[in-house]
């Protein structure tokens, strides 16, 4: 059963960038890339639980502001130490400026 | 391929070979008795956690097997025989190399103001040093620190959090005296205060003496100082000495050439063991005691090893947690003529030093938990560019960083 959460503004986002986004005990992180296409991830980095929307956007990559780790966050994948583990991703759609994801 | 020293640059370095699609033979040789394991949270999360934790492994023996990577712990490398081209290992065996890297990383500087065998005297590097440590951290302890520097302040934090009463000694006029401006530091030495650490700068030390079960602390003042343990942190030296009676070049550790090569064309050296030349500060010569350069640096040593041939052109970075906050400094600030200062909001701010041509050539911010941490990666990454923002740019938190970058 799809269940879509309702998560923040379009424009709460910068380009080439990322915001926190906490819904019933669990916290997310929702980018918008250069391109203004939206993707979300879970919240935490695999590495040592710490919050990616701190982090720092470029391109494709969101790196992690405690140690650098870097990951992929259209498609969750761990790009460099000291990460190894992916990172969880979820559908995410933008409907009259609003984005949904979709944490099932 | 052969690494001695199976830290995180060792670690990272035999990884790097497979990733680098090297698949022959990789061979990574620890003296400690675990696999490969992260050494930041030793001063933290190690100490203060309520139950004792393991190790946060940078590879578990798993994924050495799976990546045919022979992991050899509790062997200590004895000599290397550059003519034979083998390492001798203290089990009596030898073990033959195309190319070597040399990972042996630093030891805590020993304090010959104290005695050497006690239990009462602590210092701090590898996880079953950390173990010993914990013991210690409880309320009714009464711990002195000697030495104001990172390893010092965050066990110094590691401590109050576990309730024990806490004196840090530092003979400098002031804590973090080495690559932390003054106005950072105050703000370091502030929270300190304010978690009931006492603070004692520019104070000598005499000597350390155990009186009974306790320990004696004489600063050179005459003050009289008693406590349950002392935890030295007074800086680290680089373990060469497998270096040295092999004959290679040393200057400051194993002295290495900008692609991590040692005097001997076969042997790279990587990591807190060596010193290199740092081509965006001039050439200058540095040895850095930091993990993301132990990282890096295995991992360039690894393709170097391959025959890339690649410079060294990371930018020094690193970080310091202690209670709340976070420090983070990208750079080398020495010889800055103009530093500014931008503010980002509850207490955090960054400062910029800029050298007399407006070359931005470090930055070092504070705050709670990660407020600093998106700017000085981007100042990192103007500093690698050698880009020369405008100072009330810099000084402006609505001018995003980002923007000075694609400038």
């Amino acid at each position: 059963m799809s269940n879509w959460i309702e998560a923040c503004a379009a424009d709460d986002i910068e380009e080439e960038d990322v915001i926190r986004f906490d819904h019933a005990g669990r916290t997310f992180a929702i980018y918008r890339s250069p391109d203004d296409e939206y993707f979300a991830t879970d919240g935490l980095c695999t590495h040592e639980q710490v919050h990616l929307a701190d982090g720092l956007v470029m391109d494709d990559i969101i790196e992690c502001p405690k140690h650098n780790g870097r990951f992929n966050y259209k498609t969750g994948a761990a790009r460099g130490a000291p990460v190894c583990v992916n990172l969880r991703t979820y559908p995410v759609k933008v409907d009259s400026g609003k984005v949904f994801i979709e944490i099932g | 391929m052969v690494i001695v020293g199976a830290g995180e640059c060792g670690a990272r370095a035999a990884f790097a070979l497979r990733e680098n699609g090297y698949d022959g033979p990789v061979t990574l040789i620890g003296d400690e008795p675990h696999h490969p394991y992260e050494r930041p949270p030793l001063s933290k999360d190690v100490l203060t956690a309520d139950e004792p934790p393991a190790p946060k492994w940078v590879g578990l023996p798993e994924r050495f097997a799976a990546l045919k990577i022979d992991c050899i712990t509790g062997m200590a490398a004895l000599a290397i025989d550059r003519q034979a081209k083998t390492v001798r290992l203290a089990g009596g065996s030898s073990i033959s190399y195309e190319k070597l890297l040399i990972a042996t990383g630093a030891m805590p500087r020993r304090l010959s103001l104290a005695p050497e065998a006690s239990g009462r005297i602590a210092y701090l590097r590898s996880f079953a040093d950390a173990q010993r440590l914990r013991d210690h951290l409880r309320p009714g302890n009464h711990i002195v620190v000697i030495g104001g520097g990172f390893i010092g302040l965050e066990l110094a934090a590691s401590a109050r959090k576990r309730g024990a009463a806490v004196t840090v000694i530092e003979a400098q006029p002031r804590i973090l005296m080495r690559g932390v401006p003054e106005e950072i530091a105050e703000v370091v030495a502030d929270r300190h205060r304010a978690e009931d650490v006492r603070l004692f700068c520019g104070r000598g030390l005499q000597e350390i003496s155990e009186q009974g079960r306790r320990l004696l602390v004489r600063l050179a003042d005459g003050e009289k100082i008693e406590a349950d343990c002392a935890l030295i942190g007074v800086g680290a030296q680089p373990v060469t000495t497998l270096a040295e009676s092999a004959g290679l070049a040393l200057d400051n550790g194993i002295a290495v050439d900008a692609t991590l090569k040692t005097s001997d064309p076969d042997i790279h050296a990587a990591g807190d063991c060596c010193s290199f030349p740092l081509a965006i500060y001039g050439g200058r010569r540095v040895r850095l005691e930091s993990w993301r350069n132990a990282q890096d640096q295995g991992t360039l040593a690894a393709r170097n090893m391959l025959g890339a041939d690649e410079p060294i052109s990371a930018v020094p970075w690193f970080w310091s947690d202690q209670h709340d906050l976070t420090l983070q400094v990208a750079g080398l600030a020495e010889g800055a003529a103009n530093v500014v200062r931008r503010d980002l909001g509850e207490g955090a701010f960054i400062l910029f030093h800029l050298a007399a041509d407006g070359r931005l050539i470090a930055a070092s911010g504070i705050g709670r938990g990660n407020a600093v941490a998106k700017d000085i990666r981007l100042a990192e990454m103007l500093i690698a560019k050698g880009a020369r923002p405008l100072p009330d740019q810099l000084a402006t938190p609505d001018v995003r960083l980002k923007t000075l970058l694609a400038a």
